[in-house]
């Protein structure tokens, strides 16, 4: 009885720190940041108006100000509607990106993550599946013919991306012999030659690329975002959705974000290991380590964004041309040369 | 506790308190928002005029080919997983090394053959 109540109380603890605290935390800044750093971008000013009193922060009030309204608008069933999907659709879209978190190690150990379960990246993998769900269901529920072209598009494209994804990674299982997403990074704690990191991303080259660039069609965020192209399906599968509805599709794509930012840290840029220093443990290292790892997030949401607002949206044809032409037989090509390659170096 | 369920309670309590905090904040939204006004507030969006027909007809048939596409190439990349775990400990038996690589050869092989086929037969283009 008495170690149940220490679980479940472990478990609380660090749910609370990291899901709560950094990964809501961050989603929330995000709202702001993407608008600020595309205006930065597009050399213009920014959201900039949301005020207490003179207090204006350079616009970092928004944050707090867009829950607030949303949370006071109307709670809208389109009258055409299947009522109980069109609620169902934006917990599908929200609650799958937030429990990947469960895996992803801050930290050495079994201290810094949520679930030690050796699964791993096939739990990802399971839940990036489920994520299609969110967009398709809520399309489906509005019964309004954008929604249900961009939830057409939607669905074709998330499905395509994930099988880049999942042919992706298995060079990176075949090199670090796991596929817990602890075991890869402790993997990458090796030096080659003398000098460089065993890294993913210098072992896989070619995996990251098709890793990040199928991992943003995942998200359906520019320059794939042809699923909700405002110009043509006017925001496509969430349409007819409004008030917090409407905020769970948008908390679910940062989280999203944030979730891809992690795991491309964990499996390609070395997770917390911090190049040519040994882990030792000890309280000063471990912290340097946890900071070093959000740190490699932060790089990797900044990438996110600079693609998002660098690149125009493709056309629907060219996304599907992209997935199953050239990044399909591309990341088939990676596995076939990793097993060469480690066929040739085995005695080394 | 060395019982097997026990990395999945943390699961487990993570998908319970992501939905009860999506849940509260959909019923305090629907709690304190404005109510709706009419019937004609309530119809879909469809470029300012009342709606023709049911949204839900026939679409094209190339979405049902990527879902099938789908299934199969994804199933396959899940059979890969088990043998990407284990290639290195093929590798380092020498009397199995090369058997391994074959046979990477020929399940990749497979692949492709199914990939060139609909390539070939045009259902990836969509013009």
């Amino acid at each position: 009885m008495g170690s149940t109540l220490h679980l479940v109380g472990f478990a609380l603890l660090k749910i609370t720190l990291i899901l709560l605290v950094f990964v809501m935390g961050v989603a929330t800044v995000l709202t702001w940041l993407e608008r600020k750093y595309s205006a930065f971008m597009q050399d213009r000013i920014g959201p900039n108006r949301a005020n207490i009193g003179k207090l204006r922060l350079g616009g970092l009030l928004h944050m707090i100000a867009d829950p607030i309204k949303m949370i006071f608008k109307e709670d809208f069933t389109p009258s055409e509607a299947s009522p109980w999907l069109y609620r169902l659709a934006p917990f599908l879209a929200v609650v799958p990106p937030m429990v990947i978190f469960a895996v992803i190690p801050f930290g050495p150990g079994d201290a810094f993550v949520i679930s030690n379960a050796g699964i791993g990246m096939l739990f990802i993998l399971a839940l990036s599946s489920l994520g299609v769900y969110g967009a398709v269901i809520g399309a489906w529920a509005s019964n309004n013919k954008y929604s249900l072209l961009g939830g057409l598009r939607t669905s074709a494209q998330m499905i395509s991306y994930e099988v880049t994804i999942g042919l992706n990674l298995v060079g990176v299982f075949m090199i670090y012999e796991s596929i817990s997403l602890q075991g890869i990074i402790v993997e990458q704690g090796d030096v080659l030659f003398g000098f460089l990191p065993a890294w993913g991303i210098v072992l896989q080259p070619v995996a990251f690329i098709l890793f990040l660039f199928a991992s943003v069609a995942e998200s359906k965020r520019a320059p794939f975002d042809a699923p909700e192209g405002d110009s043509e399906i006017v925001a496509g599968y969430h349409l007819e959705y409004s008030s917090m509805k409407f905020a769970l599709f948008a908390l679910g794509e940062f989280i999203e974000v944030v979730g891809i930012a992690c795991i491309g840290a964990c499996v390609f840029l070395g997770g917390w290991q911090i190049p040519w220093v040994q882990h030792t443990g000890g309280i000063l290292l471990t912290a340097a380590e946890v900071g070093i790892f959000i740190a490699k997030v932060f790089f990797l949401i900044w990438l996110q964004m600079a693609i998002r607002w660098t690149a125009p949206r493709f056309r629907y044809d060219q996304v599907m041309r992209l997935g199953w032409k050239y990044m399909l037989p591309i990341s088939l090509a990676n596995i076939l040369l990793t097993g060469v390659v480690l066929y040739l170096v085995k005695g080394a | 506790m060395g019982a097997h369920y026990v990395p999945y309670v943390p699961i487990a309590i993570l998908l319970l308190l992501a939905c009860g905090m999506m849940a509260a904040i959909l019923v305090i939204n629907s709690l304190i928002g404005p109510k709706p006004r009419s019937v004609l507030h309530n119809a879909p969006f469809e470029c300012g005029v009342e709606p023709i027909g049911s949204a839900r007809s026939r679409y094209s048939v190339n979405f049902y080919l990527v879902g099938i596409f789908f299934i199969v190439f994804d199933i396959e990349a899940v059979f890969l997983y088990p043998w990407a775990v284990l290639y290195r400990s093929f590798l380092a038996d020498p009397s199995f090394a090369f058997a391994a690589v074959a046979e990477m050869f020929v399940f990749v092989g497979i692949l492709v053959v199914g990939l060139v086929y609909v390539w070939k037969r045009g259902a990836l283009d969509w013009t």
